[in-house]
């Protein structure tokens, strides 16, 4: 699409799908906050922090020095040109990679490297770039596998059917049923996840993420690829995401406009440095930001990469 | 809202499909247990039920692993062998050892060898976990041949089943020992069908479409791997024992080569990978197409047409055939079965 024309307007996502939000919620199993951007004040400590990470592929340096802080409750927006280290900063806070230097900090406790493992039972979930549905399973056993790992009866309990499996399993069916109803899923919920289309693709992976009540949200470009209205209705489940569970989320997207109305505090990184951190209007008044990657943002509206 | 449409009629189709994704493989069982042992002969069972019980029950366990799990493997011959040698020395060697019992423990003995030659999946993937699968095979079939303890100390290991005799019933006969072999295999298959739609099923599922996504919501990756092993090798070792002692009455450990590995691979992958039907459709493929093609060489060329000729052409149209089947109908038989079986119903219907 071509470079939108509200790219600097601060515009909110309920502006554009004001629908999402006249709705009502089912009822939220978590007290959700009223008032999100107060909460995440100044001095609360942070969820998460990044301290020094440094990451490099070769003779490729993805991350050099990155400090991060994640505030409970706010959306975190990290934005930068492709290849900057987005993908990398998620993938370091996952587990997925393991930072040459530095720490991430998670709940108070200090990882060297996060345990993919359990980040579930942390309170971590995540999105991909790239689509990474279980395109065998239909769209409500895809959001249900959020929550697989909760699962206490073993595979012979299964296969005989006793009471606690099949309570796990109705109860897990339960939980992405209503899901799959806040993110407007429920009309696909017995397709195959490879044969939606790809906006909705993406949306049930936010389903699978979100069903665990993550308390931290990873969101590595969630509204990539999609249209205008795609994109502002995504805008919306995030925010509603957030208001609904008090989750914490982290968001990188390329759309400076959706980012700038939807995030509390954006980070910019450049070469896999952190060039600016600030509140959205201190980073639409950075020269540094502007310089690197704001006066070429046409060039990576649809960013792609891993 | 962007293509999200309720469809009320897909529901009510998946629900009538429940119901006969039921009574179909009833009448199926119910024709195998009373109209086929009224109306075979020897030939139809020696030659090709009890080959076809024991080759579909092997697809069942690999597609487990493969199909389901992901996991390539090319030593499922081994875990054949490995439970019909079980099954033969645990009869042979413990007293009064009721033959259920053997064959449930000569599935165990095939499951942790299973899981022992499954460690490389932690590590490995795709073509070089196959290649590490191949250990199992030669390592078994050397193991069985070297230590002649394994077959009783007969020439060459060549073990004879026992009487199949369970609560006093005694299997005899062709017809005896091929209801033997589909009770076993009805059993084995309805566990494996329960396993595939459970939770461990899906995360089966989950590890073969996207490995790290699976890892990072919480799904034991490496106990799950292993469990599909042990669960595959259990069932594809009492495949062995049916192949044993239920068709082949005298085995040697060269019976079960790679040659046979490849054949249980080619059956679900021409039947179909991740399904339970898929198996059967493979198997029946892959017993009654050499002799189909037999008889058909024998009818058109005559004596030209003999057993070296017979073996070389049976191996060119197979491969033929895989690649056929790779290239248009990569979701096997059972698609076919399937497209085929939408459209009758869709003329019918309309007629
Ligand atoms: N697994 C990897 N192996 C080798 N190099 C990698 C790997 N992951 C990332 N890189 C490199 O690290 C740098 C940062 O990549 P990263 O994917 O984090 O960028 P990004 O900001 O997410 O970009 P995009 O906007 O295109 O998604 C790039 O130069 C990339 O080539
Ligand atoms: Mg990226």
């Amino acid at each position: 699409m071509p470079i939108s024309s509200h790219a600097f307007g601060a515009i909110e996502a309920s502006v554009y799908a004001p629908e999402i939000f006249a709705q009502g919620l089912p009822a939220a199993p978590r007290q959700a906050h009223e008032e999100p951007r107060q909460l995440a004040a100044e001095d609360a400590a942070p969820l998460l922090s990044l301290e020094g990470i440094g990451l490099s592929f070769g003779g490729v340096i993805a991350l050099a020095e990155v400090d991060l802080s994640v505030r409970p409750g706010e959306i975190r927006a990290i934005i930068g040109p492709n290849g900057a280290g987005k993908s990398s900063l998620i993938n370091v806070i996952s587990g997925v990679y393991r930072a040459d230097r530095g720490h991430v900090r998670l709940n108070g406790a200090r990882y060297a490297q996060v345990p993919t493992q359990r980040l579930a039972r942390l309170g971590v979930a995540r999105t991909f770039q790239n689509l990474a549905l279980f395109k065998g399973l239909n769209v409500l056993d895809n959001v249900a596998s959020g929550i697989a790992y909760r699962t206490r009866s073993n595979f012979a309990g299964q296969i005989l059917g006793i009471g606690r499996s099949r309570r796990e399993q109705a109860d897990q069916r339960g939980r992405a049923d209503q899901i799959l109803e806040f993110l407007h899923l429920t009309g696909v919920r017995d397709r195959l996840a490879g044969t939606l289309p790809y906006g909705l693709q993406k949306r049930v992976e936010l389903a699978r993420a979100l069903v665990a009540e993550p308390r931290l949200l990873l969101l590595d470009e969630p509204m990539a690829g999609m249209t205008a209205g795609e994109k502002s209705e995504m805008a919306a489940y995030v925010r509603a995401a957030r208001d609904r569970f008090a989750t914490t989320v982290v968001l990188i997207e390329h759309d400076v406009g959706v980012v700038m109305g939807l995030s509390d505090r954006i980070a910019v990184l450049d070469y896999g440095r952190k060039i600016a951190d600030g509140t959205p209007d201190e980073i639409r008044n950075d020269q540094r930001v502007i310089d690197a990657y704001l006066g070429v943002a046409s060039e990576n509206e649809e960013g792609a990469g891993i | 809202m962007s293509a999200i449409t309720t469809d009320l009629s897909a529901t009510e189709l998946s629900k009538g499909a429940n119901l006969s994704s039921w009574l179909a493989p009833l009448i199926v069982v119910a024709f195998a247990y009373i109209v086929v042992p009224l109306i075979g002969g020897s030939y139809l069972f020696e030659a090709i039920l009890l080959p076809f019980l024991a080759l579909s029950l092997a697809g069942v366990g690999l597609n487990i692993l493969t199909g389901y799990a992901g996991q390539v493997s090319l030593g499922s011959a081994a875990f054949m062998a490995a439970g019909a040698f079980a099954a033969y020395n645990f009869n042979l060697r413990v007293e009064g050892l009721p033959l259920v019992a053997s064959i449930v423990l000569s599935g165990i003995v095939a499951a942790a060898i299973g899981i022992v030659f499954g460690l490389p999946s932690l590590r490995l993937r795709g073509f070089y976990l196959a290649v590490s699968t191949l250990a199992a095979q030669f390592f078994v079939q050397w193991a069985l041949t070297k230590f002649s303890w394994f077959s009783n100390d007969s020439a060459s290991g060549v073990i004879d089943a026992p009487k199949l005799c369970i609560a006093g019933f005694e299997f005899d006969g062709a017809v005896g020992r091929y209801l033997f072999a589909l009770t076993v295999v009805v059993i084995l298959t309805f566990l494996a069908y329960r396993l595939v739609s459970s939770q461990t099923g899906r995360n089966f599922i989950a590890i073969r479409d996207n490995e790290i996504a699976a890892r990072i919501i919480g799904i034991p990756v490496l106990r799950t791997k292993l469990l599909a092993f042990a669960i595959s090798s259990f069932i594809i070792g009492v495949a062995g024992v049916i192949w044993a002692f239920a068709y082949l009455r005298t085995v040697e450990p060269a019976g079960f080569d790679l040659d046979r590995s490849f054949q249980i691979l080619f059956i679900i992958i021409i039947g179909g990978l991740a399904s339970i039907r898929g198996a059967f459709l493979g198997a029946a493929l892959i017993v009654v197409f050499p002799l189909a093609l037999s008889r058909l060489g024998n009818f058109l060329l005559g004596d030209v047409f003999d057993s070296g000729v017979l073996d070389m052409s049976q191996r060119i149209v197979l491969g033929a055939l895989i690649i056929l089947f790779l290239i248009l109908e990569p979701d096997g038989l059972v698609a076919l079965w399937d497209r085929v079986r939408r459209r009758l119903l869709l003329a019918w219907q309309s007629s």
